[in-house]
């Protein structure tokens, strides 16, 4: 077949469809009624850029019959996306699910950052002088006063104002850390490995060093309640880019490529609720931490929280026999 | 063929060319996008301290401003933008799944997210690398996610082929039989003879001066050419 010939057949349904697919692109409505023409077209527009390219009938018209398909190919073989009424169903069984899974890493994310913490903890608490040595004088004194029994978070009455400004800060600084402790994991784990070894120092620092010099009532207090989420979370962030790094150090019976998207897919849904743990955990940092109750009463939420975030990871979605 | 080509077979058993993107329109894309984000974070804060002061409230505003838009931007628009930013709108390309298919929710904040491992170990020299090493240019996030980004000016393709339009001429037959590839070739050189020099034209007619039969070798390929497309008889 000629090619004049082959487009004067062909082009009334290029032209149709091109039509259809610019409307539906845009997201006309009355494109609607006539979306069963669609795959029809479609398919038959197939059929011609094969014919077209099999006979070297002319490489412009190639091109556009490509695009066009491309374009036919994109419509009608997208993914559905953004069924947000699944969230639900997401916190309370898919999520809590998911970090069961990786058992083994969270064990370990927790075994590297509560064992260094305690383990940098214990140095400072016996020989005080170290923390000198990692934090300038200025700062440990910012926190000495932070958590003076006498002053600081622990008597100073905060605004309301005061607890907004926080709340943001929070949400910046902490999701902020917690998707690059995630992404930084693709360097073969060493950049999660490092924010929580980081970030596993820094608290074991100033908590030895508050308890050493009195101020621990005041510390814990503080952090009880909203540690829960915002520990956990981290080390969740920990488990997903810990996931990411073996499945390149360790890929299995699967080329690197392959390992790293399943672990990509599977570590999803950990961070994005350690994302949310952390949004709650602001919420909490924010407006509870620094209000000023007795210690019983702080104490007592901090088991509450600790216990919904335990129980939560731990049973919620499970059916029986899992 | 040495090219940027990704091929994706379609359920219909046909291969669809898709124009992969480099390094170069990604970066100015990206750059673009960043303006965007700054002079719209500026503009935001400007409208907040206008609303609250220089209370607390304000600065709480902005933490969260600042935090979803460095993070979300590049994810909301490329999920309901038809995989484009306004920086990659501008530079005419988009993100798409490696089957052709829209990006969804969960690649988009993959790759987006994952631009933090491709930053490493410093101005996302381990980005570039993986895209110079990749033959679709992917960079990391990419790769975990699943996703390429095409060149997105499907739409001018018609008009690129009415500009390489053979030229009404006259018609005739080639002396010789052509295989299929060669009358490719033929047709393939009448269509972008038009946006050749005069000079260069001749040249590569030359090449097939056997085809001339002692005629000037530009216009008898033209003239091969229409009449392989089916002009005259």
């Amino acid at each position: 077949m000629k090619l004049a010939v082959f487009e004067s057949r062909g082009r009334p349904r290029w032209t149709r469809l091109a039509a259809l697919l610019t409307a539906l692109e845009k997201g006309r409505p009355e494109a609607e009624a006539s979306v069963d023409e669609l795959p029809v077209l479609y398919r038959q527009l197939c059929n011609d850029l094969a014919l077209a390219r099999e006979r070297e009938l002319s490489s412009a018209l190639v091109a556009e019959l490509n695009d066009l398909a491309l374009r036919g190919h994109r419509l009608l073989y997208q993914a559905r996306t953004g069924q947000w009424h699944q969230i639900g169903a997401f916190l309370a069984r898919d999520f809590p699910r998911a970090v069961r899974r990786e058992w083994r890493l969270l064990v370990l994310c927790s075994a590297i950052f509560y064992g260094l913490a305690l383990g940098i903890g214990a140095v400072v608490y016996r020989t005080p002088d170290v923390i000198y040595s990692f934090m300038s004088e200025g700062s440990v004194q910012r926190f000495e006063e932070m958590y003076d029994p006498e002053g600081g978070v622990a008597t100073e009455v905060r605004s309301a104002d005061d607890d907004a400004r926080m709340f943001g800060f929070y949400i910046w600084n902490n999701v902020s850390i917690a998707f690059r402790t995630f992404a930084s994991g693709l360097a073969f784990g060493v950049g999660t490995i490092l924010s929580l070894v980081f970030n596993a120092f820094s608290f074991g620092l100033v908590a030895a060093h508050l308890v050493r010099v009195g101020s621990a009532q005041t510390f814990f207090g503080f952090v009880i309640a909203h540690s829960a989420f915002e520990l956990t979370a981290m080390l969740l962030a920990g488990v997903a880019g810990m996931r990411l790094g073996l499945a390149l150090v360790a890929p299995g019976a699967r080329t690197r490529l392959a390992s790293l998207r399943g672990a990509a897919r599977q570590s999803l849904p950990i961070l994005a609720g350690a994302g949310l743990m952390l949004v709650v955990a602001a919420g909490i940092e924010a407006f509870w931490s620094p209000r000023l109750l007795p210690p019983t009463v702080k104490y007592a939420a901090g088991a509450a929280s600790w216990a919904i975030v335990v129980s939560w990871l731990s049973f919620s979605g499970r059916v029986s026999g899992d | 063929m040495i090219d940027t080509i990704h091929a994706l077979q379609t359920p219909e058993g046909v291969d669809l060319a898709l124009r992969v993107a480099g390094p170069v329109p990604r970066a100015l894309a990206w750059a673009v996008d960043l303006g965007l984000q700054l002079f719209g974070l500026a503009g935001v804060q400007v409208l907040i301290g206008a609303a609250f002061g220089g209370s607390g409230l304000a600065l709480g505003l902005d933490a969260i401003v600042v935090f979803a838009v460095l993070w979300f931007y590049p994810v909301l628009f490329e999920v309901l933008g038809h995989g484009q930013t306004p920086g990659k709108r501008m530079l005419r390309i988009r993100v798409v799944q490696e089957n052709g298919t829209p990006v969804g929710w969960a690649s988009s904040v993959l790759r987006n997210f994952l631009l933090v491992a491709d930053f490493l170990p410093f101005l996302y020299l381990a980005g570039l690398v993986s895209m110079c090493v990749d033959p679709s240019f992917r960079r990391l996030g990419d790769l975990a996610a699943g996703t390429l980004v095409s060149h997105a000016d499907e739409r001018r393709s018609a008009w690129r082929a009415g500009r390489a339009a053979v030229a009404e001429g006259p018609a005739a037959p080639p002396t010789l039989p052509l295989t299929l590839e060669e009358q490719g070739a033929v047709i393939a050189f009448a269509e972008r003879e038009p946006l050749l020099s005069r000079e260069r034209a001749d040249e590569l007619a030359g090449i097939a001066d056997v085809l001339a039969g002692g005629e000037e070798p530009r216009s008898r390929l033209l003239a091969i050419a229409a009449w392989l497309l089916g002009r005259g008889a």
